[in-house]
């Protein structure tokens, strides 16, 4: 399988967003330099020892696979590790969900949106892409807090 | 006659926009000639078929059967009563499994399919099998995406009561050795089912020399409008087959005690056709005549040559399947460090189509162990200079990956 780009088998959760926040105005550069940094370098990458909760979720048209563990305490996400492989959407989407939600409490992170995830991958997500940038949060959501029935990239 | 590409996609208004259409395999584009047949039927004498006694209904009627038997001579079937009109390959195939296959097969008996097979030379025996009680079994590829014929010969001294293989994989391109898996199956006491969805835009069939069964393919990837395909069925076959849709059309005679089928294939065709689809596809038959088969192959089999060596050429790339003799238009790959969607996305932003993903074999890339390829794949107006369009998109997603 080639389709990995050298990824790190450990979580590196120290790295920040090299890229910047993303600059409102969209440009014409799909892959931007920190879209491609967080799917060569992904944060919070592997598996953590005794996860409070894991869930993992694939998107059978593309192959793409997303796996989130977390250890929550107090109700506080007190760390966070992804693993999974697929395309740039959604590995960077997953690497920068898990940056969001690291040291949040769940409520907040039960309130992520779509357009969170959008707005962290600040580029524009084509139609046949959109799944690949939400499998991530499909898995928190699904996985993680039990909603069966979350269809959010169903939605328009 | 020499192969004048320049002067073929001037028929097809499509390439004005400036795309590099590499998803032929996928769904080809139409000419002009294709467009004009379905326009003139919704212009000229739009009706419906077979019912009118009007003057339209029987211009109409004669366009619709006329294909039937542009159909007949593409193939060489014996009658043109052996070509069934369908949405497509999937619907033949369902046909087959329902009409035939439910009514045949019983517990245990054994369906030969191939790890090759599009999902819809799959699902159907599935859940035939599933209902039945039936078993399937695959043949195998070897490490150049051949069929392995040792494997094939193995399960055929089982008495499958089905062979069901695909003319030339979609997801790798290897043409198979149809003719001879045909003879084998036919001499194993077998009915065989021939996918030709690929095979009949690429190559063509000549179906009393194969002798197969059943030949099922689609209109759209040979130059048709979507909606319309033929399955071709020997016609002691089909005569004895139970329908598969039941209503208006396929009758002779329908009363409250019961109802007697239309002859084959009218048996087969229920409800209002897509008549103008089926227009178009007898102009695209007229279309693929007029360059005739062999042209046709041979300009596909240098474009697949140029493909594979200009590939050969890009540091990190994987092609997967046989050498360009033993396969269709079709090149399917894999660039290291850059998954298959994010190339097509980016081959997207050089105006080049190709497809990216499972190509609909799920079970072939689990044979891989990939999870998506690229695929490119030429048709009879694809140019060498669309394919160096597509080498440098591929260049600047290294250049972006890197
Ligand atoms: C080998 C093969 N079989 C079957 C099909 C299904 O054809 P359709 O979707 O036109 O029914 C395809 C098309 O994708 C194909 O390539």
């Amino acid at each position: 399988m080639a389709v990995q780009g050298g990824r790190p088998s450990g979580g590196s959760a120290e790295h920040g967003r090299t890229g910047g926040t993303p600059p409102s105005e969209q440009d014409e550069q799909f892959y931007r330099e920190y879209i491609l940094d967080h799917y060569k370098n992904p944060r919070n990458f592997g598996r953590l020892e005794a996860p409070t909760l894991s869930h993992e979720e694939d998107n059978p048209l593309c192959g793409d696979v997303v796996g989130i563990d977390l250890k929550v305490s107090d109700g506080q996400i007190e760390d966070v590790r992804f693993h999974g492989r697929g395309c740039a959407i959604s590995q960077a989407s997953a690497s920068l969900l898990t940056e969001r939600i690291k040291g949040q409490s769940l409520d907040d992170a039960r309130k992520i949106s779509k357009e969170d995830v959008f707005e962290d991958l600040g580029i524009a997500i084509s139609p046949a892409r959109v799944k690949c940038a939400l499998l991530s949060l499909k898995v928190l959501k699904v996985g993680a807090w039990g909603l069966g029935d979350w269809s959010g990239e169903e939605e328009e | 006659m020499r192969y004048d590409v320049d002067a073929i996609r001037a028929d097809f208004p499509i390439f004005e926009t400036g795309i590099v259409y590499l998803d032929s395999a996928n769904t080809s584009q139409r000419p002009r000639q294709v467009l004009e047949a379905m326009d003139e039927y919704y212009t000229k004498f739009n009706s419906n078929i077979h019912r009118g006694a009007y003057r339209f209904s029987e211009i109409a009627t004669e366009h619709y059967e006329s294909t039937r038997a542009k159909a007949k001579r593409f193939l060489n079937a014996r009658s043109t009563r052996e070509i069934v009109y369908t949405r497509g390959t999937t619907e033949g195939i369902n046909l087959v499994a329902y009409g035939w296959g439910r009514k045949h097969l019983t517990a245990g008996d054994l369906i030969v399919l191939t790890i090759l097979e599009h999902h819809s030379n799959i699902v159907p025996w599935q859940i035939l099998a599933a209902e039945k009680g039936a078993r399937l079994e695959w043949v195998d590829i070897d490490e150049q995406g051949r069929l392995r014929q040792d494997q094939f010969a193995a399960l055929l001294e089982q008495s499958p009561k089905l062979v069901s293989f695909g003319q030339i994989s979609n997801a790798m391109g290897t043409i198979n050795p149809y003719a001879e898996m045909t003879a084998a199956a036919k001499a194993a006491g077998a009915m065989v089912l021939i996918d030709g969805a690929q095979g009949a835009p690429h190559a063509g069939i000549d179906v009393q020399a194969v002798g197969c069964d059943f030949y099922a393919f689609s209109g759209h990837k040979m130059l048709g409008p979507t909606g319309a395909g033929i399955l071709y069925g020997r016609r002691e076959v089909l005569e004895e087959m139970d329908p598969f849709l039941a209503g208006g059309d396929m009758i002779r005679t329908v009363r409250k005690e019961g109802t007697i089928y239309a002859e084959v294939p009218t048996k087969f065709e229920a409800g209002t056709m897509p008549i103008a689809q089926v227009i178009g596809l007898g102009a695209a038959f007229d279309y693929l005549e007029g360059l005739g088969m062999s042209s046709v192959r041979a300009h596909e089999l240098e474009m697949t040559e140029y493909a594979l060596e200009a590939l050969s050429e890009v540091p990190d790339l994987t092609v997967y399947g046989p050498p360009a003799s033993e396969r269709g238009g079709v090149v399917s790959f894999d660039v290291k460090g850059i998954h298959a969607h994010d190339l097509a996305t980016i081959l997207d932003r050089h105006q080049v189509a190709i497809r990216a993903g499972h190509h609909c074999a799920q079970p072939l890339m689990d044979r891989l162990d990939v999870s998506a390829t690229a695929r490119a794949s030429f048709y009879v107006y694809t140019k060498r200079e669309e394919i160096d369009v597509m080498i440098e998109g591929i260049r600047d997603a290294q250049r972006i990956f890197a």
